[in-house]
């Protein structure tokens, strides 16, 4: 863990109320970036919920993430809207910038980290990505590259 | 003359630049000393034509300008300024010929009344239009009994999807004896394609915190969650506000309104997961377990959230209420079909022309909200089908747009209502392909716990995979409807027993499509890759080499001016030929 006083201080805010487990471990993927297995045996000491259970919860929902992300998550969407308007094409042109294979993958330097995502409810701008917290719409392929240089 | 810029900042209008057409207004007005008010507003529901700027007068005259860009905005504030609007971009106006809303008339808008009208994060916008006078007059006037039949009478039955009667809900809820009672809101809208609950919660929290409230008070509930997925953070960021002011103003919190009912509210975000928008799932996620669906009995009203009884409901009921305590029952009877009352949303995506957010009268035949509201087709290609209801849902093909949009009747077709998410395609999309798509996120989706629908679905995504690498046999079909009823009956909640519906329907209407793929090992729309074939057309093939050049297995052969070639057996299908060629001379079948 990298940043135990900020994973302290987090978990003493919630310890004590009900229903912490996923907003605390929300929390605590943002100050670490992932969820490691050490910090979930951490949470775990400290709340008293059991590591299974804290790993079932991990394992259940595609948010928790196992593996060390890169700086700018990107989340393509396959949803219906985005899937009709050809997302595949922009998939693989995200994959294809960032020399990557995988349909989820961190790219080698660690700056982006890609995965599909289904509807970020922004339907009528068909096809869309996310970076980050911001929202891409209306792409082509040939629109890919430029946007990813914004996130250098 | 004072003037009134709005600008929609909602996340579609941010995805299309919005954000940047705001600074530049402000940029615009500071540096020419123009005499405007500059306010932020949500979606509008024209998210074709986002970013979207309305320019308003005293006398109410206006316009709204359409995909407007940080350069042209500055010209469109001076010659309104001027008296002589500029006449391109403009979506709709009162003082232009030709440009007043059409689509618009064909609307009534209950739930949407606020939405891209008022700046969703002031709350004395949301007061200035009738906001939290339901509550008052709830607290005040009504007893619990009366608010419930008041819903009851009204009409509105649940718009998350199953189309349950909201007061009966309510009623359970109310009977159930406890000192403790929760009410939830279902802000998941895990329907990708749909974006209903978004735009609602973005451009008019309060509407939902309203009609929670006035749940609350009814059922005898003293705390409630929103439980809104985590891909919508400005709808978060929107309740977070709205939860604040509401607190602040004593909406919320103890003796609201000077009486002795006191109400906290939460919000949960989601953790992605689409099981976790069935409600026991969901209760178990704000519990803080993995989101898995729970047999009812017990339901919800008897045993809910921490074993209390809890009321669930969707975002849009929630948003409907204050406007039915306001206007009473008999008047949002008045719109909508016998069994369906009142307006229903939807969100219009896929080849659509006026792709967006809708509000129409139940009972209007899915004819006139394609054509009438949604003006038509986007590209030239013909109608194919339209997908109602998502995941759960199906598709229907030209042959049944009469159909009209209430429960009742579209439940006939083998689709369902379903949350509003409605994506209309045209002849580029194979609905073999549609099914696979559909049934690939169901089978990702399903939490695991009945074995039909877990490995059910696997095996009809893998029947389905063969059908569209023209591996499938007509014997397929079978087995696929064969499979497809068997999870419907095995599943225990609403996700196995809807996931097939899609397969169901497109084996229904589109079964040619299927046959096709069996047995002439075609793709008529062209999208299955391993069906396609990419053929040179002799005449048009002037041998300029780029084909050859694009080509990354280097299979399209030929000499400089001669016709080229591609080696079928190495040909990956990539289609790089098929984009590069200028004389489209690649013939792609
Ligand atoms: C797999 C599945 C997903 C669902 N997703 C949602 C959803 O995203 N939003 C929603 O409001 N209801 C969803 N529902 C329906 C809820 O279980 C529940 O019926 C609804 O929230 C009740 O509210 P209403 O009576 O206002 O419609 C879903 C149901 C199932 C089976
Ligand atoms: S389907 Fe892509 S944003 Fe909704």
């Amino acid at each position: 863990m990298k940043f135990k006083t900020e994973i302290d201080i987090t978990i003493n805010k919630f310890i004590g109320k009900k229903g912490i487990l996923i907003p605390l471990l929300q929390n605590a993927q943002d100050i670490e970036g992932y969820l490691s297995k050490d910090l979930m045996s951490y949470v775990s000491e400290k709340t008293g919920i059991k590591l299974a259970h804290i790993y079932g919860v991990a394992t259940f929902y595609t948010m928790f993430r196992l593996k060390p992300q890169g700086k700018h998550i990107i989340r393509v969407c396959k949803g219906t809207a985005c899937h009709v308007s050809d997302a595949n094409s922009i998939m693989k042109e995200v994959n294809k910038q960032l020399d990557l294979t995988n349909e989820e993958d961190t790219t080698k330097d660690g700056k982006f980290t890609v995965m599909s995502v289904a509807c970020l409810g922004c339907c009528s701008l068909a096809p869309v990505i996310m970076v980050g917290d911001n929202t891409h719409g209306r792409l082509t392929p040939d629109s890919i590259g430029k946007i990813l240089k914004k996130y250098e | 003359m004072s003037l009134v810029i709005k600008v929609g900042l909602a996340s579609c209008g941010l995805a299309a630049g919005a954000g940047e057409v705001f600074a530049a207004i402000k940029t615009h007005i500071k540096k020419n000393k123009i005499d405007v008010e500059v306010k932020e507003t949500a979606c509008i529901g024209m998210c074709f034509a986002e970013p979207l700027v309305e320019i308003s007068r005293e006398d109410q005259k206006s316009i709204i300008y359409g995909e407007v860009t940080p350069e042209n905005i500055g010209n469109i504030i001076d010659a309104f300024t001027k008296g002589k609007p500029v006449e391109e971009n403009v979506i709709i106006s009162n003082i232009l010929k030709g440009s007043e809303n059409k689509t618009y008339k064909k609307q009534k808008r209950i739930v949407l009344r606020n939405c891209g009208v008022i700046d969703p994060i002031s709350i004395d916008d949301y007061l200035g239009n009738d906001g939290y006078t339901a509550l008052e007059k709830s607290l005040k006037e009504m007893s619990r009994v009366d608010i419930i039949s008041d819903i009851k009478n009204s009409g509105l039955r649940g718009r998350g999807g199953a189309g349950f009667p909201t007061g009966l809900k309510w009623l359970f809820a109310y009977n159930a004896q406890n000192d403790k009672k929760y009410i939830v809101c279902n802000a998941d809208e895990g329907d990708p394609g749909a974006f209903m609950d978004r735009s609602v919660l973005e451009g008019d929290p309060h509407s939902v915190i309203e009609g929670m409230i006035i749940g609350a008070y009814a059922i005898g509930a003293d705390e409630g969650y929103i439980y809104c997925r985590a891909e919508y953070p400005l709808a978060i960021k929107h309740l977070n506000i709205a939860i604040e002011q509401a607190t602040e103003k004593g909406y919320l919190g103890n003796n609201i309104f000077g009486s002795d009912f006191n109400f906290e509210l939460h919000i949960k975000e989601g953790a992605g997961a689409f099981v976790c928008g069935e409600e026991t799932a969901l209760m178990a996620s704000i519990e803080g377990k993995r989101g898995m669906p729970t047999i009812r009995p017990p339901f919800p009203a008897q045993s809910g959230l921490w074993g209390k009884p809890t009321n669930i409901n969707n975002v849009e009921t929630f948003a409907n209420i204050a406007w039915i305590i306001l206007n009473g029952a008999s008047e949002y009877a008045k719109y909508g079909t016998d069994k369906s009352k009142g307006t229903k949303v939807f969100a219009l995506a896929g080849k659509i022309k006026n792709s967006g957010l809708i509000e129409v009268p139940m009972g209007m035949p899915l004819k006139e909200v394609i054509y009438g509201v949604g003006g038509g087709m986007k590209t030239e290609k013909p109608f194919k089908g339209v997908q109602l209801g998502g995941p759960s849902g199906g598709c229907l093909p030209s042959e049944l747009l009469d159909t009209i949009v209430d429960y009742d009747s579209i439940n006939k077709t083998g689709a369902i209502m379903g949350s509003g998410g409605m994506v209309v395609m045209d002849t580029s999309t194979c609905m073999v392909d549609i099914a696979k798509f559909f049934l690939n996120f169901t089978q990702n989706e399903s939490c695991g716990k009945c074995t039909f629908c877990r490995v059910g679905t696997k095996r009809m995504l893998e029947i389905l995979i063969k059908i569209s690498d023209g591996d499938g046999k007509m014997e397929d079909l079978d087995t696929l409807e064969e499979l497809a009823h068997n999870i419907i009956k095995g599943s225990l909640c609403g996700l196995g027993q809807t996931a097939p519906n899609p397969v169901l329907t497109t084996l229904k209407y589109y079964r040619d499509e299927y046959i096709a793929h069996i047995k002439d090992k075609k793709c008529p729309a062209g999208v299955c890759t391993s069906l396609l074939k990419y053929e040179v057309i002799e005449d048009k093939c002037i041998g300029c080499t780029v084909c050859a050049m694009k080509c990354p297995v280097n299979c399209i052969s030929g000499e400089r001016k001669q016709v080229h070639k591609i080696d079928q057996d190495a040909c990956i299908k990539c289609g790089a030929c098929y984009d590069a060629c200028k004389f489209n001379a690649i013939k792609k079948g």
